[in-house]
């Protein structure tokens, strides 16, 4: 028990922990302080100065962000001399920043608009800084953009990139008027360090960094007679879009996107977690094959632990910082690029339209999905296998513009081939998830029962704890498998790269030893991806996640090989996990990349 | 560099630059006393912190003494960054000694093993004598039998890593910024130790107090403002240079003894200090008497001459310029404020801006007092308002 500080806020007495800030006291009251450079997934840093309260006794203000409380402090949170002061503050903001919000991306969820708008800052008595600004804008990179002008140099980003995801690609630049937030050399995105994760997007405040947008190209393929577009979504998004369109946190709405979707045009409404099922046939089997290799065959060129690929972020992230562990890998591809390897080849075959006449697009929680699906190796249909990655908040664009009332649509089912998803599919979305799908279906296929844990859960892979550690026994092993008997098989699971960087920093040092891990690049997996609704905390993140655990009990079926569509797949095209065709089409290669 | 003066009024220390070179006596002396001996000898000496802020150095000791941490630093700030100052770069080159006795009897007290120079990049060339001297003095320590050793680390042109706590993030290899306080570096310094960081002539000074005892140094000075101060006097005076003078004296005695007898205002303290004009200097004293009440101002020894031939308007526009540049950029009041208030004088000499935009202006730098994050931004509005207040006709003709 830590001990309590009493102190008063606007007269009220509050009594809190002693570590605790001012603004955090604030809140026990429900009197609530403005802030921008705060954020709850970050460490303090005090610099917007718009969070500033009069502590009696103190002539200067204090920023209740970053000022811890103390016992009888006596806090007052809106004085005329604490409203002026933040006045001033945001007055000071807008001056550097280029105003046009009404053709500004983030208009509507700009936090600088609305605390603009909340102190009523209707004219404007300062000079307009922006004319002799030389801003820069960086729309170079397929995935994210950034724009100064936008900038009020909150270092939320920066802080991002740093503390939660271990990169570093943007950092601040000079000083004083010249404080930028830059990269290496002030080089593009996209030529830089960065892993286009987007968790700078959603922890930016305002319209300073933003996804790029592929909405009106994807309207020009709807447009179009004589294309046939097809659409894919992603596990997260389901339990995302709702929050964008109006509903509570953790809604699941499968059902209402799949019909807006249609509404939309698409012409085939199609699901990810069929290929996120895919993936756990030829992964599972990949690591059944190094598992043999190294147990029995004694092959020391196997490279263990295995790690799963399905993240982008993270693919980029190990390819800059560990190129050595480039062969721990798995081959896969994500689903989103199987998928699009079979959207133009199986699925064009089996509706019988020309590949070249098809585009297929997906919806994805996620930035760096837009990257991935301009890597130069995503091509091996022939086609580019994915033509546009949309955001969730980018479908939100498209659902409100077409002027669908969400909240109002009867639920509607997934079109097929290749819209039939299990639950394990559907929990690729969080972090932990690929680790159980992929348990439940490997050590049914070894030992010919399911997986030891009460209703397939593996409660020990679950939640938002940034390193996770399961370790299952392998007993009772099916004839071709017998190899496998006794051993126990060592898997760890992360979310962040900061965490994924500490993982890898403990298994270089040889302090640990793992057959499988699974990393995911966001906090929390996909659900806290880049292309998530604003804002995001991880109390936002437990409600995604809760929704799609809910969304696997409630599936009929619940592991990877008992989806009909894969055992289909298998037999008409496919024949076998990791067969010559499998090869060919779902798995890839990865390159190293430099440092900066 | 000591200039002669022609006409002898105010009095003349000659403390810090004398040049007896008995620091091994000095310390073995210091030494054979006990911990709270010295510090209270510290406390009652009166001595504030020399850098300009006027921190009460006993008590920074007394503060960094008392954590029950083993690792503990302490650091000379030799940024010497304030425009108008120049008297560390004499200390460091004079009387090195005396400022690494300063650290070593700090170390000794808080129980510190490292200490380090942090040395503005601009005074590089300053390094070879002091690492010369800092053979000597660490030899005179292993006789001692003191364990300590100090380090120079080299700064990189920042006038903000003066700021102690931008000092430490810098030398932690981080972007100069100042640090949210408290925690306070008594508590949370370098590498998250208690660390004190003290001012070149505030070292120099501890050294001339365990010489003479803290009476001597009292007996100089005045009120909470005791003891002499060096002063980097520059501007329209017909001697400029580096002078060791008592506390307390009167702008007007000042001006008596340096003006060029046409003296319109002095700036207290470099960019980041105050004006006094003509019709204050009899009303105005040198010193640290706490709370700013405009009748004591403090320095950290720049005190620039200003003649009536000099444009206040060139004045306070050159200050700016030096603010807009040096901010670290971090927060919002003192990067924006001070690129708004360089922009706003020149709009209104402009007649852009109504001089009713003055008022304005001024108000901002308020709100730049109250909500900076350190004291650089809360510092602008020192010269600004002091200039503008009082030389307002020459800001719009």
């Amino acid at each position: 028990m830590s001990n309590m500080v009493n102190l008063t806020i606007n007269g009220i007495a509050v009594s809190v922990e002693e570590n605790k800030t001012i603004l955090e006291a604030a809140k026990h009251l429900h009197i609530k302080i403005p802030t921008l450079c705060y954020h709850k997934d970050l460490c303090v840093a005090g610099n917007c100065r718009v969070c500033v309260v009069e502590q009696v006794g103190n002539h200067k203000l204090v920023a209740s962000c970053a000022t811890p409380v103390a016992e009888g402090m006596e806090i007052n949170t809106n004085t005329l001399k604490v409203r002026n002061c933040r006045k001033h503050i945001i007055e000071l903001l807008l001056t550097e920043h280029r105003e046009e919000c009404t053709k500004c991306y983030r208009n509507g969820h700009c936090e600088l608009q609305a605390l603009s708008a909340e102190y009523q800052i209707t004219n404007q008595d300062f000079i307009d800084l922006v004319p002799d600004k030389n801003y820069t804008v960086d729309r170079l990179s397929p995935a994210i953009e950034k724009d100064d002008s936008k900038c009020i140099r909150c270092q939320r980003c920066v802080r991002t990139c740093a503390e939660i995801q271990s990169v570093g690609a943007i950092a601040v630049a000079h000083k004083g008027s010249e404080m930028k937030i830059s990269t290496f050399f002030d080089r593009s995105l996209d030529e830089v360090v960065c892993t286009n994760c987007g968790q700078c997007i959603v922890h930016c405040p305002t319209g300073a960094l933003t996804e790029k947008s592929y909405v009106e190209k994807v309207w020009d393929a709807l447009a179009d007679p004589d294309i046939h577009v097809i659409v894919q979504t992603a596990p997260a998004v389901r339990v995302g879009l709702g929050e964008e369109l109006g509903l509570g946190l953790g809604t699941r709405v499968t059902g209402k996107m799949v019909s807006a979707l249609k509404r939309l045009g698409f012409d085939s409404v199609l699901d990810t977690n069929f290929t996120a099922d895919l993936t756990i046939m030829e992964e599972g089997t990949e690591l059944l094959t190094r598992l043999k290799r190294a147990l029995v065959d004694d092959d020391p060129e196997v490279a263990l632990p295995m790690a799963t690929s399905c993240s982008p972020g993270w693919v980029k992230y190990i390819e800059h910082k560990y190129p050595e562990y480039l062969p721990n890998l798995s081959t896969c591809k994500s689903p989103q690029q199987m998928f699009g390897a079979l959207a133009k080849t199986y699925y064009a075959k089996n509706v019988n339209v020309a590949p070249e006449n098809i585009i297929s697009v997906s919806i994805m929680p996620c930035t760096a999905k837009k990257f991935e699906a301009n890597r130069p190796e995503m091509k091996d249909s022939g086609y580019k296998d994915v033509d546009f990655v949309l955001t969730t908040r980018e479908l939100a664009v498209m659902i409100r513009q077409a002027g669908i009332e969400f909240e109002k649509l009867n639920d509607e089912s997934f079109d097929s081939i290749m819209g039939v998803g299990s639950g394990a599919g559907a929990i690729f979305g969080a972090t932990g998830g690929v680790m159980e799908a992929a348990l439940r279906t490997a050590y049914e296929i070894v030992t010919g029962r399911e997986v030891p844990f009460e209703n397939l859960e593996i409660i020990p892979v679950r939640g938002l704890e940034g390193v996770k550690e399961v370790t299952i026994k392998i007993e009772g092993t099916v004839e071709a498998w017998n190899f496998l008997e006794g051993v126990e098989l060592k898997c760890a699971i992360t979310n962040g790269l900061e965490n994924a960087h500490q993982l890898l920093e403990v298994i270089k040092k040889g302090d640990k030893f793992y057959h499988f891990i699974e990393i995911m690049a966001c906090p929390g997996g996909c659900l806290g991806g880049g292309g998530q609704p604003f804002p995001v905390d991880n109390e936002i993140r437990m409600q995604r996640m809760n929704a799609l655990y809910e969304e696997d009990r409630n599936l009929p079926i619940r592991k990877s090989h008992e989806n009909p569509e894969i055992v289909q797949i298998y037999k008409e095209f496919l024949d076998e996990p990791l067969s010559h065709k499998s090869h060919k089409l779902l798995h890839t290669s990865y390159v190293k990349r430099e440092q900066y | 560099m000591t200039t002669t003066a022609t006409k002898k009024q105010l009095h003349r220390i000659d403390l810090i630059f004398n040049n007896d070179d008995d620091c091994k006596e000095i310390l073995r002396n210091a030494l054979s006393r006990s911990d709270q001996e010295i510090v209270n000898e510290m406390v009652n000496s009166g001595l504030k912190g020399r850098g300009g802020a006027g921190f009460p150095t006993g008590l920074k000791w007394k503060l960094t003494a008392e954590s029950k941490e083993k690792e503990k630093y302490v650091i000379c700030n030799a940024d010497e960054g304030e425009p108008g100052t120049f008297k560390d770069r004499e200390i460091l080159t004079r009387v090195p000694h005396k400022v690494l006795s300063g650290m070593a009897m700090c170390a000794k007290i808080i129980g510190a093993q490292k200490g380090y120079i942090y040395l503005r990049g601009e005074y590089k060339f300053l390094v070879p004598d002091l690492k010369k001297e800092l053979r000597k003095f660490h030899d005179i320590l292993d006789e001692l039998g003191l364990d300590f050793r100090v380090e120079i680390f080299l700064g990189s042109g920042a006038y903000i890593c003066g700021e102690e706590s931008a000092l430490i993030e810098s030398m932690e290899g981080k972007r100069g910024e100042p640090r949210n306080k408290p925690p306070f570096p008594s508590v949370n310094g370098f590498k998250g130790k208690p660390t004190v960081v003290n001012n070149v002539e505030t070292l120099a000074h501890s050294y001339t107090i365990l010489k003479f005892g803290a009476k001597k140094f009292r007996d100089l000075g005045v009120k909470d403002s005791r003891g002499s101060k060096v002063f980097s006097v520059s501007g329209d005076t017909p001697i400029p240079g580096i002078y060791e003078l008592e506390l307390g004296m009167t702008v007007q005695d000042f001006v008596d003894d340096f003006g060029d007898g046409d003296c319109k205002a002095v700036q207290v303290g470099g960019a980041s200090g105050f004006l006094v004009p003509r019709k204050r200097f009899a009303k105005t004293t040198i010193g640290y008497e706490g709370k700013l009440t405009g009748i004591s101002l403090p320095t950290g020894g720049s005190m620039m001459i200003f003649n009536s031939s000099r444009s206040m308007y060139n004045v306070l526009n050159n200050y700016l310029e030096f603010f807009e540049e040096e901010s670290c950029g971090q927060c919002t009041p003192c990067r924006v404020g001070c690129q708004q208030l360089l922009k706003g004088i020149k709009a209104v000499k402009r007649g852009e801006k109504p001089t009713s935009y003055l008022d304005q202006l001024l108000k901002l730098t308020e709100t730049m007092k109250l909500t900076a994050k350190c004291g650089l931004g809360q510092s602008v509005a020192n010269s600004f308002s002091s200039i503008v207040e009082n030389f307002r006709e020459e800001m719009i003709y």
